[in-house]
């Protein structure tokens, strides 16, 4: 086109840049935009700020992130990489360049699965999943822990390294199961529902929670726990679920149907044995020591009752009534004397008196009042009448005797 | 009634789950008091018997891991690193 020389529009070329940025960002498509392409010549000043370049097989784009926008990315930004970035179109007057400035990177491809995560989230939310009534309390000591995982890789290594480490009493019922790709869905699910129907299959005793796992990976890596079957079939387990996939920065559908949610395989392990070995331990130490103390208790309380029965036993001993009745006895025993010395006294004053006058009575005491004993020599007899006498006699006084000779004629007899 | 609750099953056939209840039930009986000297003493040899049963279970815990496939149920080896 032939330039009019005398065009009425005459503009500087900072009138023009400005006029040109106002047309940009006054554009809402513009101000608001996902922008598809692959990394190139990414650069990370010390401001902060991050610059690259986004193209694909045709254009170029240039792009920068401011610093606070940059420190909240969690995408590791690499030259090549395929993202999505989301920002608007801004206008860098002092070199008149156009460029996106970046607040939201995501790996490419993360934004239709995220409108798909969102869908699929609103639907079943809607259908009450995801209720917090529907929460199940995870036993806190558990028997049988069944665990569904990759049968390789980390995650199963972790968790039974936890398992045994915090509660080794445990059981592990394992069911593995892919855990990516499209043959993961259907076969955890059918993992999940296995360990269900377990009394069906089998006389093992069916799991007191399930962990469903998985290690660290991209959102598409961990897609299968975002699929509806599966999260149906975590919301449907009559065995309570606690569910741990990837990272603690990584949330899926399954981790909103579970009973629990874990941010790792390690901490769903965890989470499943609260009660610890180290507990257990406690527990026994502390029902021995009570116990010993009961039977303590009630050895020391028997021994009271015991000390206060023998002194009320020997209050009531007849040991007392031995006593008394020794004392009474004593008694008699006095009385009997006395009575008894009395007697001996009576008795020994009678048998003086008698004999004094048995004393009086005999031949002697009645020699001594001057009377004498005659008797015949011829033949020992007595002379006591005058006819008696003859021949020589035998005079017996007090203090002897001496013989005499009969005179028979002054005989006199007085009757 | 006190006597129902010294239990007769072998202490060795109980499991660790069931001894450690048993425990808690026994202490918890011979706390409250109510039972004869005979049941007392009787309550504290099981009771002993079986706190000492259950620390035997717990020091010598081995954790068990099985493998579900299908309908058949068997020891997982786990791989060595």
């Amino acid at each position: 086109m032939q330039p009019t020389l005398f065009s009425s529009i005459h503009l500087t070329v900072s009138q023009l840049t400005f006029h040109i940025r106002k047309q940009l960002e006054n554009d809402p498509t513009l101000q608001d935009v996902w922008v598809e392409g692959e990394i190139s010549n990414l650069s990370r000043p010390a401001s902060g700020h991050i610059y690259f370049t986004l193209k694909d097989k045709n254009a170029a784009l240039k792009c920068m992130m401011w610093k606070q926008d940059a420190g909240r990315s969690r995408v590791n930004l690499q030259d090549g990489m395929a993202i999505e970035a989301h920002g608007r179109i801004t206008v860098y007057e002092p070199q008149g360049t156009y460029q996106l400035a970046v607040n939201l990177i995501q790996p490419k491809g993360e934004g239709a699965l995220y409108q798909e995560f969102l869908r699929l989230k609103a639907l079943l939310e809607a259908e009450g999943l995801f209720e917090i009534d529907r929460k199940r309390p995870i036993p806190a000591q558990p028997r049988v822990v069944g665990i569904v995982t990759s049968g390789t890789g980390a995650a199963l290594r972790d968790m039974i390294n936890t398992l045994r480490r915090r509660l080794p009493l445990v059981q592990v019922l394992l069911v593995t199961s892919p855990v990516q790709g499209v043959e993961a869905p259907p076969a955890l699910v059918k993992a999940l529902q296995s360990l269900n129907s377990l009394p069906m299959i089998s006389d093992h005793p069916t799991p007191d929670v399930i962990l469903l796992a998985r290690g660290g990976g991209s959102i598409e890596d961990l897609w299968a726990f975002n699929t509806e079957q599966v999260v149906r079939a975590v919301a449907d387990s009559k065995i309570p679920v606690i569910c741990g996939v990837g990272h603690e920065t990584d949330f899926t559908l399954s981790d909103f149907a579970a009973d629990l949610r874990a941010p790792t395989p390690t901490a769903a392990a965890e989470l499943a044995t609260q009660t610890t070995l180290d507990d257990l331990r406690d527990l026994l130490t502390s029902y021995s020591s009570r116990l010993a103390s009961s039977i303590l208790d009630l050895t020391a309380e028997q021994k009271a009752f015991i000390f206060a029965l023998r002194s009320r036993l020997k209050y009531v001993s007849p040991e007392r009534r031995i006593q008394s009745e020794y004392q009474q006895l004593d008694e008699f025993l006095r009385r009997a004397f006395s009575a008894m010395d009395h007697r001996i006294q009576l008795q020994s004053n009678y048998v003086n008196g008698i004999s004094r006058r048995l004393f009086s009575l005999s031949p002697e005491g009645i020699l001594l009042r001057g009377y004498a004993i005659v008797t015949r020599i011829e033949d020992g007899a007595v002379v006591s009448k005058v006819a008696q006498a003859r021949g020589e006699m035998k005079v017996r006084v007090s203090d002897g005797e001496f013989g005499i000779k009969c005179d028979v004629s002054s005989k006199n007899c007085e009757s | 009634m006190a006597k129902s609750k010294i239990a007769t099953k072998p202490i060795e056939e109980l499991s660790y789950e069931e001894a450690l209840t048993e425990l808690e039930s026994i202490v918890e009986s011979l706390e409250g008091g109510q039972n004869s000297l005979e049941d007392s003493m009787k309550l504290f040899e099981r009771g002993q018997a079986l706190a000492s049963y259950c620390g035997v279970l717990l020091e010598s815990a081995q954790l068990k891991v099985q493998k579900l496939a299908g309908e058949n149920i068997s020891a997982f080896e786990e791989e060595s690193e």
